[in-house]
């Protein structure tokens, strides 16, 4: 663990990811988008509008998922205190927080067409809208204190308070009656969806992942950057 | 016992506890959490006259009956039946045996009258081929079994 | 082709998804590589300026992820 812990050594790490991360999201993404958007049959009863499933179903996937990466690194921060673990939760809301914006607007012009509105309050867009107010909360206790390592553990301690909305999230449409339907993907029996549309949208899932590695892993440089230029200024003004 | 494991041990115990309250908080508030009722549940749960509520189920095969403005249809949950009035706009979704979400009062007849109708779909996608193989050879599970005449508005 | 564009008459729906979603992931890169250049630049312009020996220093033994770190044990005793 602490072999990561290590900035510079965790340098090396990213810039070794980073090339292949940005081509599996440059290759998966132009052939998700070309499955999604033509090699892909409409559906029986839903016709093209099960094509906003590629961007919508991901992006949800992604913003729960962010919100895990997000609760464990702050975790590791709170106990372990290292201090790459606080920048990978601070790099990695305001991603969680992109994706979980895109599944509600793709959500809601889904929800419009398909079933005659767009937005309810069920348990589903419920507790989806409440993620997305998990990762505000983080990003803005982050800066809400002058002193940056107060801020740092009030917004970790939120982050793992929070991480019982993701079981919420996803079971909520088994435990009550919701108008989002059931999983679909992720369940018991196996997928729902045919295969000429569950390839599209784990293509694209790969791409939602891959641009979700690319861009932590350049926040958490940019993050590390900026620890250093604040060392250097304060050593500066001491030295 | 070191400052690492204390903390460990702390926020394990915290978000064990965290888990409870939040079970305890949901299972207190299930009815309030629940979007839609049932027609099963408007015969256990009395609801108060003239309440506005939400009324889901699938829409009973060939009880769909148009009249100018004004349709009537039975929603169903396979248990029991109400049936609904409505006048406006249907989703492009709604069809019969499809699911379906109304909201407006029961009156007196037992006639629930709809201000609102949201079309719900199940979990399954699949192209209109294999949908029409599946109706074929009697493999479609009956939650999804679409109606004849209405097969093709979806593709 | 102009009825692959309506997408079944969903165009007004289906379209905008596709669009918000390049907007949202296209602004969070752009934002995040800008971010990233711009601290490496200002990062490097600080170390030019302590001068080429304190320079080599400062990059072979990396004083400042130490500083955090120190700063984070410190805390940590301090308790």
């Amino acid at each position: 663990m602490h072999r990561f812990a290590n900035p510079n050594r965790f340098l090396k790490l990213a810039n070794a990811i980073l090339p292949w991360s940005n081509g599996v999201l440059v290759v998966s993404l132009l052939a998700g988008l070309a499955l999604a958007l033509v090699w892909s049959p409409g559906d029986y009863q839903q016709g093209d509008t099960v094509r906003i499933m590629y961007v919508h179903v991901p992006a949800a996937w992604m913003g729960m998922f962010a919100y895990v990466a997000m609760a464990v690194a702050s975790a590791v921060a709170l106990i372990w205190k290292h201090p790459l673990a606080d920048l990978a939760g601070r790099a990695t809301a305001p991603v969680g927080a992109a994706f979980t914006f895109v599944c509600l607007v793709t959500g809601a012009l889904w929800g419009k067409p398909m079933w005659g509105t767009w937005w309810v309050w069920d348990a589903r867009l419920t507790s989806m809208l409440i993620l997305l107010f998990l990762y505000f909360g983080y990003m803005a206790l982050h800066n809400a204190f002058d002193d940056p390592q107060r801020g740092a553990k009030a917004a970790a301690v939120l982050a793992l308070v929070g991480v019982v909305n993701v079981p919420i999230i996803k079971f909520s449409v088994d435990w009550w009656n919701t108008l989002h339907q059931p999983a679909s993907v992720v369940r018991m029996d196996g997928p729902a969806v045919d295969p000429s549309m569950l390839w599209p949208l784990l293509v694209m899932g790969l791409a939602f992942k891959a641009f979700y590695v690319s861009v932590v892993l350049l926040r958490i440089k940019a993050e590390i950057a900026d620890a250093k230029i604040r060392a250097l200024r304060m050593s500066e003004i001491h030295g | 016992m070191t400052r690492k494991k204390r903390r460990l041990t702390l926020i394990g115990l915290g978000m064990l506890l965290l888990s409870a309250a939040t079970a305890l908080v949901l299972t207190a508030f299930q009815d309030n959490l629940v979007f839609f009722y049932s027609p099963s549940d408007l015969q256990t749960k009395p609801l108060a006259a003239d309440q506005r509520f939400r009324l889901g189920g699938m829409v009973e095969d060939g009880s769909v009956v148009r009249d100018g403005q004004t349709i009537r249809f039975t929603v169903t949950d396979y248990a029991a039946t109400t049936p609904v009035v409505f006048s406006g706009i249907l989703p492009d979704l709604f069809r019969e045996g499809q699911g379906v979400v109304t909201e407006g009062r029961l009156n007196s007849e037992g006639v629930f009258q709809a201000t609102e109708v949201l079309a719900k779909h199940d979990e399954n996608y699949m192209p209109p081929e294999v949908s029409d193989a599946l109706e074929r050879t009697g493999k479609m599970p009956n939650t999804m079994r679409m109606p004849e005449s209405t097969s093709n508005t979806g593709s | 082709m102009a009825s692959y564009f309506d997408m079944g008459g969903y165009a007004g729906y289906v379209w905008p998804s596709y669009a918000v979603t390049a907007i949202v992931l296209v602004a969070l890169f752009v934002a995040t590589w800008r971010g990233l250049k711009n601290r490496e630049r200002t990062l490097e312009t600080l170390l030019a300026t302590r001068g080429p020996r304190r320079r080599r220093a400062a990059r072979q033994e990396a004083p400042a992820p130490e500083a955090v770190n120190t700063a984070s044990t410190t805390e940590e005793t301090s308790r």
